[in-house]
This record gives structure tokens, sequence and C-alpha cells, in this order.
């Protein structure tokens, strides 16, 4: 697992990250953040074309498994979307999302994979908006970062 | 064992990896040209052939369409196929469409995925082609991984009880509520206020009919009281709602009134004898009030209450002498009271937007500044000056006032209102119209950026305004409103017709201030789990099609509370929203998606752990197997308990591990090329 540090840490030719298209696999939940991606569908905000999205009904239905699986198989990054607190359809789901994400944050680290691997964000209903503006800069941040270093140890 | 590790133990949820007897149907739909225009469907066709277990891939212009839907129904009659997915727009627009094909042919509702290739593809890749076709591969990936697990699931019947809860009653929530209780349910109709009746109240008369307000809403305030299936809970809050759609339970926060309720008859002698004397906020602060109130003298329910913020508790009211029924008590406390309901509307109406931080038009510093709802007063014959209105400054009439539109709405510097309001351009020409009719020689004049007269009537009002009443519309955007040393104001601008500066004097300056989501919106919202528009407004389930639902089922929204309107629209939304009310109660049972989770009692350890991680006390424990149990009804299929468990020992219906776990694995496979 060491190793993978290394190779996070490799610096990429311009070229090559240019070329690059990142894989983002987003996990939202139901009621706030996947209803805020269909507004953005609704009102044609543009984004760059990186983006998966998986739906659960709450963020805080979100495993840890899930997030692990995902970046082992290649997921360049996840992004966790979630209600703001205190908008949680389910009272406060999103609440042990908070407390659990930097856990798995840290985990992912020790396993050499950068931080930025993995985002947690709250996005409401409405803002579609924001969730564009959040893709652009992950899909920045991941083409600076590269290739998920997992990729290759298939 | 690891948590992995337990995962490939024989449970329900693993039970079913996918077998020759999955035949999945793929139907991809162009939606017009929305997705048919953006990405290649015949590749898109090719694509889903090479997934694992499809055998048909078709694609059609509207699958949404009886043909669309007849082609899927045919394919799975004949035997093809029994696990469907629909590529097109969002599973929140047309999941219970395509669900209800597979119920009419006699599979069940629940092998059935849609794949968001719409909404989350070409909407949002619309000039990049190899972008969208890109994601919507991966959407029916996803899709197709997911259906191949599904498990079939009974849908959930939910009793509804033939009680409503309102909350907030102005004009919405007066309607709202007559029209369920006049169709017999019951209804509990609770305002903060210690009146109902809202802004309309307020209103001297309404556009564009020039009825008097309160003569078209006293009668309903009356009818409300009288009607014995409504009970109104004035000067009370909501302050907690559990349940769900069917069965809501609800803590309300009844007020201390001081006055005992049952004994007040409203005769008034107690505010006639109350020594203290503050402003009247129904006046906007221009008239004064007593200590012990009724905010206006045609309020329902006309009895007394006392303001604790004010009392100086002299106890004069309480005498035997003053209040012969002994209605006074000083130590009266809030209380809290339940009630059941299978349905809630939110009618809370608006806020007008505050003015005082707009500092170029001067209004706090200005005397003879005032907003739209002080005018209004102004002119009310129930007003602080019995409809005649006056210089704030010196009591006098003026001879020229001039409005100023777009104050605060349409206007993204100050506040984030970038919306129009809806109803400023239409009550100024009713006010200047109303002005000119006391005062035909007066000066009335109105600075506009475009004047929206789109209701039924209106454009002839407008027309009216100007032609037979001789308003003078000016068409531009005012810099700046400057106090003379008369008290008088020169507003200047420009003039956007002529192109030149504009700078006239006049006596009076009213601001056609707008309206904006109530500052406790928010508070609102969590409390009956709804969602807001960027505006701030509550938002519907669907700009169109569902504008009076919210998102949460059994939940409806009606009047201003949803965004800016005048009172025509609001009394339809309102019986929209009574009427969405209506048949979920009128038919006593409503289907809810069976997403609960289930505790798989042989893996559970009896750790507990989810117990405390449940929000709606769902989860006990049993002590005698000592296993967790999850009671189904109370379950809201959050998930959350899922996650939380260690020894993967529940599963959430349509949302088990194995399920989510087949998405990433079906995206993210092996053979994935990058
Ligand atoms: C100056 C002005 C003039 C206007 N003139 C006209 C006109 O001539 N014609 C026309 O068609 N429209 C007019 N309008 C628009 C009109 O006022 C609204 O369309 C209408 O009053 C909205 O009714 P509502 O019931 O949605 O909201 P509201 O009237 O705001 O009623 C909401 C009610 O809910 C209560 N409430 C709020 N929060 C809570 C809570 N948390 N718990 C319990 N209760 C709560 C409030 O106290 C209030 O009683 C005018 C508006 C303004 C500002
Ligand atoms: S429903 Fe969105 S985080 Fe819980």
């Amino acid at each position: 697992m060491v190793e993978t540090t290394e190779i996070e840490t490799k610096t990429e030719t311009k070229t090559e990250a240019e070329a690059f298209e990142p894989f983002i696999l987003g996990i939202f939940c139901n009621w706030c953040t996947y209803t805020g991606a269909d507004q953005a569908g609704t009102s044609r905000m543009q984004r760059p074309p990186n983006l998966r999205i998986m739906r659960v009904m709450c963020s805080g239905r979100v495993e840890p498994e899930m997030i692990i699986e995902a970046l082992r198989r290649g997921a360049d990054g996840v992004l966790v979307g979630a209600c703001h607190i205190g908008d949680c359809h389910y009272v406060n789901g999103n609440f042990k999302t908070v407390r659990r994400m930097p856990v798995l944050v840290n985990l992912i680290e020790q396993y050499g994979l950068n931080p930025n691997r993995l985002w947690l964000r709250h996005i409401s209903a409405s803002e579609g908006a924001e969730l564009t503006e959040i893709v652009k800069e992950y899909v920045e941040i991941l083409k600076k970062l590269g290739p998920n270093p997992l990729k290759k140890h298939k | 064992m690891s948590k992995s590790d337990l995962s490939s133990q024989p449970t329900s949820d693993s039970d079913s990896s996918p077998s020759s007897d999955i035949r999945v149907g793929v139907y991809l739909c162009h939606c017009g040209v929305n997705i048919g225009g953006v990405i290649d469907m015949t590749e898109m066709v090719e694509f889903a052939k090479t997934l694992p277990d499809v055998v048909i891939a078709r694609e059609y212009k509207f699958y949404c369409s009886d043909n669309g839907q007849a082609e899927i129904a045919k394919d799975i009659r004949n035997g093809l196929v029994n696990r469907v997915v629909v590529a097109a727009c969002s599973p929140r627009m047309h999941e219970p469409t395509f669900r209800r094909i597979l119920v009419e042919e006699g599979l069940n509702p629940f092998y059935f995925a849609q794949a968001n290739i719409r909404e989350h593809a070409t909407w949002v890749n619309m000039y990049d082609s190899a972008g969208a076709q890109r994601i919507s591969q991966d959407h029916l990936r996803m899709q197709v991984a997911k259906v191949r697990q599904l498990k079939a699931l009974e849908p959930q019947i939910v009793m509804v009880r033939p009680s409503s809860l309102i909350i907030g009653a102005g004009i919405a929530g007066i309607n709202t509520a007559l029209d369920l209780g006049n169709q017999g349910f019951k209804v509990y109709l609770v305002e903060k206020d210690a009146t109902i009746g809202g802004h309309m109240a307020q209103l001297d008369k309404t556009f564009p009919t020039m009825d008097c307000s309160s003569c078209i809403l006293t009668p309903k305030m009356v009818e409300v009281s009288r009607n014995p299936n409504i009970t109104i809970m004035a000067y009370s809050e909501v302050e907690k709602v559990d349940g769900y759609v069917g069965n809501f339970q609800v803590q309300i926060r009844r007020k201390a009134h001081y006055v005992d309720q049952s004994k007040c008859t409203g005769c008034g002698e107690c505010a006639l004898h109350c020594p203290v004397v503050v402003g009247n906020e129904f006046d906007l602060g221009m008239s004064h009030r007593s200590a012990i109130y009724i905010p206006f003298p045609q309020a329902v329910p006309g009895l007394y209450t006392i303001d604790m913020d004010h009392c100086i508790k002299c106890g004069i009211c309480a005498t035997t002498t003053v209040c012969e029924p002994q209605a006074i008590n000083f130590d009266e406390v809030d209380e809290i009271e339940t009630v059941e309901v299978g349905t809630i509307v939110v009618a809370t109406g608006y806020d007008t937007i505050d003015v005082s931080h707009l500092g170029n038009y001067g209004y706090g510093r200005f005397e003879n500044v005032v907003t739209g709802m002080e005018m209004e007063r102004n002119l009310s014959s129930t007003g602080p000056n019995l409809g005649h209105p006056v210089r704030p400054s010196d009591g006098q009439t003026p001879h020229s006032i001039a409005w100023l539109q777009c104050v605060g709405s349409r206007d993204t510097r100050e506040g984030n209102h970038p919306y129009c309001s809806r109803v400023c351009c239409m009550y100024a020409i009713k006010q200047a119209r109303q002005y000119k009719e006391k005062h035909p020689e007066a000066e009335c004049y109105i600075f506009y950026m475009d004047i929206r007269a789109f209701g039924k009537g209106y454009e002839e009002f407008y027309e009216s305004a100007s032609h037979e009443y001789g308003i003078k519309f000016m068409r531009g955007r005012l810099a700046e409103i400057q106090e003379n040393p008369d008290k008088t104001l020169l507003i200047r601008g420009e003039d956007t017709f002529l192109g030149q500066p504009l700078a006239l004097n006049v006596d009076m300056v009213v601001l056609s201030n707008g309206v904006e989501a109530r500052a406790d919106a928010g508070k609102i919202a969590s409390l009956v789990t709804i969602q807001r528009s960027t505006d701030g407004f509550f938002m519907e389930a669907h700009p169109k099609l569902r504008p009076v639902d919210s998102l949460t089922d059994g939940v409806y929204i009606a009047g201003v509370a949803q965004g800016p309107k005048d009172i025509p629209d609001v009394v339809s939304q309102a019986k929209g929203a009574a009427s969405g009310a209506a048949i979920l109660m009128a038919k006593g049972e409503v289907e809810v998606e069976p997403y609960f989770s289930i505790v798989q009692t042989a893996l559970c350890a009896g750790c507990r752990s989810c117990i405390g991680q449940c929000p709606f006390g769902a989860i006990t424990f049993d002590s005698v197997l000592h296993v967790a149990h999850i009671n189904p009804a109370q379950c809201k299929g959050c998930g959350t308990c899922v996650s939380t468990c260690p020894n993967n020992a529940i599963l959430q219906n349509h949302f088990t591990t194995k399920q989510l776990m087949s998405i990433i694995e079906g995206v993210l496979g092996d053979d994935r090329v990058w």
C-alpha cells in the first residue's frame, strides 16, 4: 500500500492530465442532492461529463464499504451528497454521515490515497447551481491529482 | 469475522445471485430531442445488448406515451422479459408510470429500475455528445446491474386519518380549511397570531375588481369559526411533527393569552381601561392599542389577549367592575396540545421585504417615504387615518405621490430577490387609483421597469389607470431620493424612454416593496421536512405537474408560502391543496413504498448499535431472543441503521447492501477499460 502513495504524488505530464477524464461516483440522497441534480438538469446547467449518480434514500445509508469498493475498483473520486444539517428528510441521517466521512477520509489516506478522493457535500434540492460548481471544482482537482492509482492494481 | 466476510454468508440478501431466468429488457427513450438529439440512440441499443442478462434493447421517441408503454407491456406479456430498465428522465418523474405497466402485466413492480440519462446526462451535457453518451452508458450499466438484484416486494398500505393540520390562517389557510371542513374532514387550523386573516385583512381594496378586502374576507373568517369541523387554534404554533403520511402526530403550543378564552366575551371593556399605549402591529405602528387587545375589530376569534411584553400588571382589567366574567388570569401558562392528522397543509404566507437597508431610498430616515403596506393601511377606511391618506411629516393631504416599483424585487444587489413579486405593479396601480378617486386633482406617478399586468382583467385595469385616471407612468429606475428642507422629496433617476436624467419633487413616496419567504421558513421546513427553492419559498414536488404537493407524502403547500402570487392564485392553489389532501383522506389509505428495513435475526448479535441511530424509535430490543426488531410501520426507510450494523444483519428493502454494491460493481466492473 505504501507504493500507492508514491504513485499518487507522482506529477503527471500536462498532456496526460488534460486527456484524463476523472470518473466521479456520486452517491446522493433522494430528497436533497438527487433532487438538486434533477434541478440542475431541468435548468440545463452544463457541467463536465464526469459524474455518475447513484441514489440512496438518505446519506445515512452510505456504507463505508461502498466508498472503499468504488475507490478500490478505480473511481477517481467519490462525491457523497447529503441534505444540509437540519434538513435531512429523516431528521439526522446526514449528521451521522458527517461524523462518519472524516474517519473514512482518514482511512483512505492511510491506504495511500489522496484525501480529496472522497468528498462530502451538502447540496439541497434547489441547489443545482451549487452542485454544478462543486462538480467543476472537483473535476479540476481530480485532474490535477491524476488517475486513481488503484486502477493499475487490478 | 470481518464485515465483508459476512456479506458472503447465505442471507436472504445474497442468495439471489443473478441466474439464467433473469431476462432484462432495456428501453431507451429519446424523450423527443431531449435525449435523442444529444446522444446516439442506435449505439446505445447496441451497447445495452452487451450488458449481462439483457435480452432485449429497444429505443422509442417517448416511452411514457401510450404506444411506448404498450411496447414494454407486450414484451412482458409475451414472456420475453421479466426485469425492466427504462433509460429516460428522472425516476422522480416517471417511476410510478413505468411500475404500473409491470403491475398491469402481472409482474412485481419492484422489478423495475430507471436510468436517469436526461436530467443527469443529456441535459447537463447538451453540447458534449461523447460525454453525455459516456454518462448515459454508465447510468445504464448501473441500473441493469441493480435490476438483476432486485427482489419482489409488496407495497405497503397505510391508513390515512380523515383529519388535516393547516399551518397558517391567511386567505390560503382559510380557504383550504373551509374546503376540507365542508367535505366532512376534521381540520385543525393553526395560526401564530391572535386572529386569522393574514395579510389580506390589512388590505383596503383588492385589484383588479376593487372589492373591499374586508367585505370578502371577514365573512370567510366567520364561516371558519362556525364550521363544526374546523378547530381554530389561534395564537398557537406547531412545535413538533412526528409520524408519516396518514398518521402524523403534531404537538401544538397554545400560547398563554392571560385571558381565559372560554370566559372572555370580547366585550372590550378591558382595552378601554388599560393604561398602556403601544403601537398597533396591524397598522404597522401607525395607530395605537392597549396591552390587552384584539388585533382589529373584525378579528376571529374576537377574544382578548394580554401582550405581556408591555403589560405593567396594574390589574385594572382584572377587577370585576371591568371584566365581569373574571376572564383575566395572569398565571396562565402555555399549553402543549397533541393532535393526530392524516395530512398537513403549509400555508404560512410571506414577509414583506425590509427596505430600511436600501439607503438610497431613505426609508426610515425620511418621514414621507413609506412602504406599500403602510400606504395600504393609510388608504384603508379602518386604518389610522380612516381612509384619508396623509403625509406622515405633517398630517396634511399630499398633492403629489410617486410609487417606486420593484423595490427589493428583481434585485440581486441587496438581499437575494431576483424574482418578480407579482403583486406590486398591481397594488401600486390600485393604490394610485384609490388616491385619485379621493383626490382627482392629485398628481400620481408610477416609476416602473416594466408593468406586469398578467392576470384576468389586469391589463384593462392598468389601461384605465392611465387613460381614465390620468396616473402618470414613468419608465425608469430611480437612483436616489433626497429630502428637501420642507420634507418634500426630490426623486432623481433616469427616464429610460427618453434617455434623459429625471428629477421630480413630490410630497410623498411609496416604495412598492415585494414579498419574501418568511424569516422562519427554514424552521417550518425542518418541522414538516419539506424543501425550499432557491428563492427561499417552499418547494413544490414538480413545478408544473405537482404545484401544491411537497416532496413529503401527505404534506401540501398553498398560498404565497410557495411563491409570490395574488389572491385569485392563492385561492386556486388553496383549492388544489385541499383537493390533494382530500383525495388521500377520502380514499382512507395510501400505498407507500416498502423501503423499510428488516433485521435478519440469525445474524443479529444483539449489540444494539442500531437502536440509538434510529431517529424514529422504530427499533426495539427483544430481550428474550436478544436481537433487535424493526417495526415496519414506524420505519421510514432511511437505511441509517443498515450502515451502522457491524454484522451486516439489517437489510433495507430495495436498497440492500448487495443491490447497492452491484451498482458499483456494475459500473466499475473488472472488464472496464480505462
Ligand atoms: C401591499 C400589498 C397589497 C396587496 N394587494 C393585493 C390586492 O389588491 N389583490 C390581491 O390579489 N393581492 C394583493 N396582495 C397580495 C396578497 O396579500 C397575498 O396574495 C395574500 O394575502 C396571501 O395570502 P396567504 O394566505 O398565502 O399568506 P398570508 O396572508 O401571509 O397568511 C399567512 C398566515 O400564516 C400565519 N403564519 C405564518 N407563519 C406561521 C407559523 N409558523 N405558524 C402558524 N401560523 C403562521 C401568518 O400569521 C398569517 O396569518 C397584496 C400584497 C401586498 C404586500
Ligand atoms: S435525506 Fe438527505 S441526508 Fe438524509
